[in-house]
């Protein structure tokens, strides 16, 4: 080392390594994207590079939106399917917690019940449609419980997860000052699976809407799904699109949602 | 109220883990078990609160806790045990919730224990805000908050960093003077025990027995400035544990 002839010292910086793998806010990007497809895919169809019986253009599809706003009969068809998924989110939801608690407090309930949980989840509800049409009636009866068997089983999943999850030295905490059971469960353990819950929501939402249209398709004289299914038939791809999009508004407003009770309820996260 | 562990033993399966364990924690005293780890000391401090039952012996009140005390055996945990989604009133109020106190007894007993603690001006932050101290603050508050007749401390300091450690080992020392608590403090930490300890409790390697117990009779309040004498037991301690802390250290964790 000492023997080596001495070079003048050259200065430079520390050559830069860090940086990347995060995630920056872009602002509204996406929906420039949105609007830069639909351009294209209007000018496509203005050109006659998309066939009119491929793809109807955009501007049609809004025809046909404003056509369902002008006849009024958009309310029907939404109110009927809100109230669908409302119904059958709901009750889907509340059972789940109920049933995913059971299995995350009780090993008996446990042993019992998440084999059977696990058998049913991946089996899906639209092909058990006819035989909801069977116990439940082909009015209303059917398309909820359609959407509640959907919605019931991840929320179980997700929820006795969370139980799972929750840190057990606050349990034990609660314990050794002496806080009553119930008290446990609804300070300690309830807002403690809440974190794995809330995502959950937004599973079981996409699912409820995804066989709202499909519970819709059979025997509905109004809804998202049997407008959909009507347009289908005629052809009329502009007034399916229409329909597709006013289930896409749908899905983003839910999520919207999800998002803004997720915000409330875990503040306390950050 | 006095405590006595009595001939206390348990096994984890086929591997003992404490084995006659006998000693009472006086009345005001605070009495510290140190032990290499895996010795058994927080599973010993658990069975002293109650959350945990020995295999064989017991763990016997003398006397009764005072009237005005809501949960007599009271744990303050290394990781605080806080409720990340309550604020830190909410969290002491928790421990009072379960006990029938009007509104008002509440808030005094919050707001008292708060300034005890030095803690009044964080009434409403989350937990998450606060420093590794100020959550065991909170942690202390909360103890204090349902008056307690023994505090089990399991490592309370052990998670702290070394400048916080010397803060909160200088209040509990102001605590104690003032309120004359009972405690069992399980420490690793051999300075923590030499200065809030009257009583120090050494445990053999597993399975966990009493290999020595030393009491240091020089008050509490003198002890940060007798430093010389305090370093001759700690030195002590550390001999005694020395060879048991290696061999522990060499084991493999579920050997």
């Amino acid at each position: 080392m000492a023997e080596q002839p001495t070079v003048p010292a050259r200065l430079q910086p520390v050559p830069f390594r860090g940086g990347g793998f995060t995630v920056r806010r872009l602002g509204p990007i996406g929906l420039l994207v949105f609007a830069v497809i639909v351009a294209l895919w209007e000018a496509g169809c203005r050109t006659g590079v998309i066939h009119p019986l491929v793809l109807p253009a955009p501007s049609e599809v809004y025809a046909a939106l404003a056509r369902l706003v002008e006849t009024g009969l958009i309310w029907d068809h939404l109110g009927a399917s809100l109230q669908r998924l409302v119904v059958g989110w709901s009750l889907g939801t509340l059972l789940g917690i109920a049933v995913g608690l059971a299995i995350g407090l009780f090993s008996l309930a446990r042993a019992g019940l998440a084999p059977i949980v696990a058998a049913l989840f991946p089996v899906p509800k639209i092909a058990l449609l006819p035989l909801f049409v069977i116990w439940f009636g082909i009015g209303e009866g059917s398309k909820v419980a359609t959407i509640l068997f959907g919605t019931f089983f991840p929320t179980v999943v997700a929820t006795y997860g969370g139980v799972d999850n929750v840190d057990r030295t606050l349990i034990r905490m609660g314990q050794s000052f002496g806080l009553s059971w119930f008290s446990i469960v609804r300070k300690i353990i309830l807002p403690g699976a809440l974190p794995a819950i809330l995502p959950g929501f937004r599973i079981s939402a996409a699912i409820a809407i995804v066989l709202l249209v499909a519970a819709e398709m059979i025997g509905a004289e109004y809804g998202i799904g049997a407008y959909i299914l009507l347009a289908g038939s005629l052809m009329a791809t502009d007034e399916l699109i229409a329909g597709v999009a006013i289930l896409s508004a749908i899905g983003l407003v839910v999520n919207f949602l999800i998002g803004r009770a997720e915000r409330a309820l875990l503040a306390w996260r950050r | 109220m006095e405590l006595h562990v009595r001939a206390v033993g348990h096994a984890y399966g086929p591997l003992p883990v404490l084995d006659g364990i006998d000693f009472t924690v006086p009345e005001g005293r605070i009495v510290c078990i140190v032990g290499p780890s895996g010795c058994g000391k927080s599973t010993l401090l658990r069975m002293i609160g109650g959350l945990e039952r020995p295999d064989s012996g017991e763990i016997l009140q003398i006397g009764s806790p005072p009237t005005a005390s809501l949960n007599p055996l009271t744990f303050i945990f290394q990781d605080f045990a806080l409720l990340p989604w309550r604020s830190v009133e909410g969290n002491i109020r928790l421990v009072l919730e379960d006990h029938r106190i009007g509104a008002a007894d509440t808030e005094r007993i919050v707001a008292d224990v708060l300034a005890r603690t030095k803690l009044s001006d964080f009434r409403q932050a989350w937990p998450r805000q606060l420093s590794g101290g100020m959550r065991q603050r909170v942690a202390i508050a909360r103890a204090l908050a349902v008056s307690p007749a023994v505090l089990l401390m399991d490592e309370p300091l052990s998670a702290l960093d070394a400048q916080t450690r010397e803060l909160l080992m200088a209040d509990l020392v102001d605590l104690w003077q003032r309120e004359r608590f009972s405690a069992v403090y399980v420490t690793h930490n051999l300075s923590e025990a030499v200065r809030l300890g009257h009583r120090v409790i050494v445990l053999s390697r597993r399975p966990g027995r009493i290999r020595e117990t030393v009491d240091i009779d020089i008050p509490l309040g003198d002890r940060a400035a007798r430093a010389v004498e305090l370093d001759a037991h700690q030195a002590r301690l550390w001999a005694l544990i020395r060879d048991e802390a290696e061999a522990a250290d060499k084991e493999l964790v579920d050997g």
